[in-house]
């Protein structure tokens, strides 16, 4: 049996797992409950502002939350403008999911193109220092995901549910047509709900290079566990992401520290299943 | 072109095909083929669960990985020749998707985005126990010293003729199925898969057998896959590409017609090796990317769905410039002399012969009781007005009668045999049959398939040209007999009730619940319906007649039953039924009787 110390410490690294796994389902639950899109170029997107923060620390020494700054701005106008694109069209959930996969094979060769596919790792302070919370080691970067994960959800909440944005935004995902009908613009709410997934993709990004090793390639290995922490929670919700994120990201930590690093998705994935075939139908 | 030629022209893309290592194919073209009539066997035979029945799987991956494992398995550890191992691999592959089936299939919730992610986690579930155990543990399995037997001229064409008879025989099997019944009966499943079983579709044997059929070719594809890459990696096999790439394909090419996966296999193949055959892969990965995005944006049915809708325009538009003015006879009757009630009295002619009998039927949804302790008969020949306010319990009676939900308690005897917590489709072809009170065809299929369909699955087993004679006839009885070639949705809302009827009556009902065929009709429209409803009386058919339009109901009725709150409040003769104090009641409310 391993000591309460180790239990901890996976405790604590499922946490950010979670946190990490929560922040990236979080822009793609919003887009699939709210946009009736199964968006896969926000993997995509998170690698591509991952990469471009390790080009601006390592090349011209900005710091990642500076980088924050310009990028989520700019990831918003990105995804703002893919929605104009796809408003164009009638884009049934299933078909938005193969027009992503499409701009995901682009964009998983353009940063094949431009910084190859050797494995990239970006040094930084917020790696460097650690600090200790009673007997568990905490690095600066998990801490910083964890918050922003917490900020984020706090603020996505706060947009949907107080603010009269965020109402209309709901009543046009349950219906559109009554919801047109009480005035509401649907296809403007929409860009804005595409910006605001695009800039969580940015945010998501950040945190991936502060602590993750890039490669190309790594974009579609986390495409499965993310769908896994989207459906355990509600599709469209703030809160359950997060949530669903931490029960599989501390399952994992759990797993990996008590079995074996290598059984970790076997939990993930049966707990899918699992939530899947138990959860209430129609009936 | 004609029969002759189509078949002479198969024969010699086949015969060529066939021939091509021998008539000086170069090897690397061979290998080319390959590749391409890789993707064909894996997107087509993906299809024919996916595409025709619209249960998206992204776990395609998992039993091509099946196949892999299993040659890897079988030929290395336990020395099995390369083709009982490969065949071996494939019926793996297929009794792992009849496990998943037999489970996911079973339940109503289990569709769209849930049973793509079921399968998608399957595929990771099978790659983590892979690792984890003897089956890879970790490294990788070698298959180099694997003896492989010699094929055509050179080794190498093995593979050429291997891949040649899977994509050969996959896409048989997918025309095969495409044309067959079974085929019809997945494409409704697609569009409305409730409808479909209660048209007789047996829709879970239907997705168990594509399910089988889809994995098996899989399986064996990748089996013989192992042995053409000689090392297999978890990494290579379980991962999310292939899944989406053979979704790709098909939705690309037309995942609605057997032919879409294999041209859109070829496509994004050619498309794929004529840019990563250059200097600028990379550059050639971008573009393809962005093309697929783009096709999938502009033509979402895919290139063979796109030319079947302009193929059915033309068609439309050539037999309207035929046929200028429709003919609708059915509407010039008139209706005032048609509500009125029939000189004889049919009740008294009325077989005292039960063909329905239901006793104590109750359903109940978590607490709520829906229906309370129903008796009901209807006897040979008869129309059954069956009466109540909205929310009584009328429908919810047609969904336990007909097996749409299970009854919690009570009995229903149709034709001396007992139905109650039967599959929809088996009382369908005990003789009941339904309509639904808004339309509910099968939006992809045409009116003549609609009806086509409700003939095969609905009751005798009849050959396609029976079917579609029986199916003729209906839509002449229901006025439908220009429309066949017509979708559902070009159909006015009276012709869709009627699409209705015919598709109920095609499966030659012994009894035939009509729920609220009336409503949304004009004056007109309802005493063209009355006058049908009586004809198919008249044919033998005993009816059970859920309306709320008042004259209707009386000038058809034999008797009436009312219900309230699921329970019978009065059953009899329809003028004194209508009298009575407690039915006025339910009706209007207390305060009517003051």
């Amino acid at each position: 049996m391993p000591s309460a110390g180790l239990l901890l410490q996976a405790l604590a690294s499922g946490v950010f797992l979670g946190a990490l796994y929560g922040l990236i389902g979080l822009g793609i639950g919003l887009g699939w409950g709210l946009l009736k899109q199964i968006n896969l170029a926000h993997f995509a997107w998170v690698f591509l502002s991952a990469y471009v923060t390790y080009e601006l620390k390592t090349r011209l020494g900005i710091d990642p939350l500076i980088s924050l700054l310009i990028l989520v701005p700019l990831f918003g106008a990105l995804g703002m403008a893919v929605q104009g694109v796809f408003a164009r069209f009638a884009l049934t959930p299933f078909n938005s999911l193969l027009v992503t996969f499409g701009m995901t094979v682009s964009v998983e060769a353009l940063l094949q193109w431009i910084w190859s596919a050797d494995f990239r790792r970006m040094a930084s302070v917020y790696e460097e220092h650690k600090f200790r919370l009673g007997s568990v080691v905490v690095t600066y970067s998990e801490a910083l995901t964890v918050g922003m994960s917490l900020a984020a959800v706090l603020g996505v909440w706060w947009l949907l549910h107080r603010t009269d944005m965020g109402k209309s935004v709901r009543a046009s995902a349950e219906d559109p047509a009554i919801a047109t009908a009480f005035g509401i613009h649907a296809k403007r709410l929409a860009v804005v709900v595409a910006g605001l997934c695009a800039a969580l993709a940015a945010c998501a990004g950040v945190c991936v290079a502060l602590t993750f090793t890039l490669a190309p390639s790594q974009i579609f290995s986390w495409v499965g566990v993310v769908f896994a922490v989207v459906m355990i929670g509600r599709l469209g919700s703030a809160v359950t992401p997060l949530l669903g994120g931490l029960v599989i990201g501390i399952s994992e930590a759990m797993t990996q520290a008590l079995i074996a690093p290598t059984w970790a998705p076997l939990v993930a994935f049966t707990m899918l299943i699992l939530i899947l075939l138990l959860r209430r139908g129609d009936e | 072109m004609n029969k002759i030629q189509r078949i002479s022209l198969l024969g010699l893309v086949l015969a060529l095909l066939v021939a091509g290592p021998y008539i000086g194919l170069p090897v690397h073209l061979q290998s080319l083929m390959y590749v391409i009539l890789f993707w064909i066997t894996l997107a087509t035979s993906w299809n024919m669960l996916s595409g025709y029945s619209g249960y998206f799987s992204f776990g395609h991956g998992a039993f091509f990985g099946v196949g892999m494992y299993g040659m890897a398995t079988l030929a290395t550890k336990a020395d099995w020749p390369v083709v009982p191992a490969a065949l071996a691999s494939g019926v793996l592959a297929a009794l792992l998707a009849l496990a998943i089936g037999a489970i996911v299939f079973n339940l109503r919730k289990i569709r769209g985005e849930s049973f793509a992610l079921i399968t998608m986690a399957v595929g990771f579930v099978l790659a983590t126990l892979a690792v984890n155990t003897p089956i890879d543990g970790g490294p990788g399995v070698y298959l180099m010293s694997v003896a492989l037997p010699q094929w055509g001229p050179k080794p190498a064409s093995t593979f050429y003729y291997a891949s040649l008879i899977l994509a050969v025989s996959s896409v048989a099997v997918a025309w095969w199925l495409f044309h067959a019944r079974a085929g019809l009966g997945l494409l409704a499943i697609h569009d409305d898969e409730d409808a479909a079983e209660v048209n007789g579709v047996p829709t879970f044997w239907l997705k168990m057998g594509a399910f089988a059929l889809s994995s098996f070719f899989a399986g064996v594809m990748g089996a013989v896959h192992a042995l053409y890459v000689s090392y297999v990696t978890v990494g290579e096999t379980f991962n999310i590409t292939v899944p989406l790439t053979v979704v790709l394909m098909s939705v690309l090419g037309g995942s609605r017609h057997w032919a879409g996966p294999m041209l859109g296999g070829i496509l994004i193949t050619l498309l794929l090796h004529a840019f990563t055959a250059g200097d600028s892969a990379l550059v050639g990965k971008i573009i393809i990317g962005l093309v697929l995005a783009g096709s999938v944006l502009v033509m979402p049915r895919g290139i063979l769905g796109t030319w079947q809708l302009r193929q059915h325009k033309r068609l439309i538009q050539t037999n309207n410039d035929h046929a200028q003015e429709p003919q609708e006879h059915s509407l010039q009757l008139d209706s005032a002399l048609v509500l009125e009630r029939p000189t004889t009295n049919p009740s008294a002619s009325v077989n005292r012969h039960k063909v329905l009998e239901v006793r104590g039927l109750s359903k109940h949804f978590s607490g709520i009781r829906a229906l309370n302790k129903v008796d009901l008969d209807l006897y040979q020949g008869e129309i059954l007005g069956l009466l109540g306010p909205n929310g009584s319990g009328k429908s919810t009676f047609i969904n336990v009668v007909t097996g749409h939900y299970r009854p919690t308690e009570g009995t229903v005897l149709l034709q001396g045999q007992s139905c109650a917590g039967w599959a929809a489709h088996r009382i369908r072809r005990q003789g009941l049959s339904r309509t639904y009170q808004i339309p509910r065809p099968f939006h992809g299929l045409t009116v003549l398939q609609n009806v086509t369909l409700a003939a095969h699955f609905g009751g005798a087993r009849l050959t396609d040209a029976q079917a579609r004679a029986e199916a003729q006839e209906w839509m002449r009885f229901t006025g439908l007999q220009d429309k066949g070639e017509h979708l559902p949705d070009e159909l006015n809302l009276h012709q869709r009730k009627f699409l209705e009827l015919a598709r109920a009556l095609a499966a030659r009902p012994q009894v035939l619940l009509l729920d609220e065929v009336l409503s949304g009709l004009t004056p007109a429209e309802i005493g063209a319906a009355v006058q049908t409803i009586r004809r198919i009386r008249e044919r033998g058919t005993s009816i059970v007649f859920v309306e709320h339009v008042m004259s209707a109901v009386l000038a058809l009725s034999d008797r009436l039953v009312v219900l309230n709150q699921g329970e019978v409040i009065a059953e009899g003769d329809p003028q004194d039924v209508m009298a009575r104090e407690e039915v006025v009641r339910a009706y209007l409310g207390d305060e009517a009787m003051v």
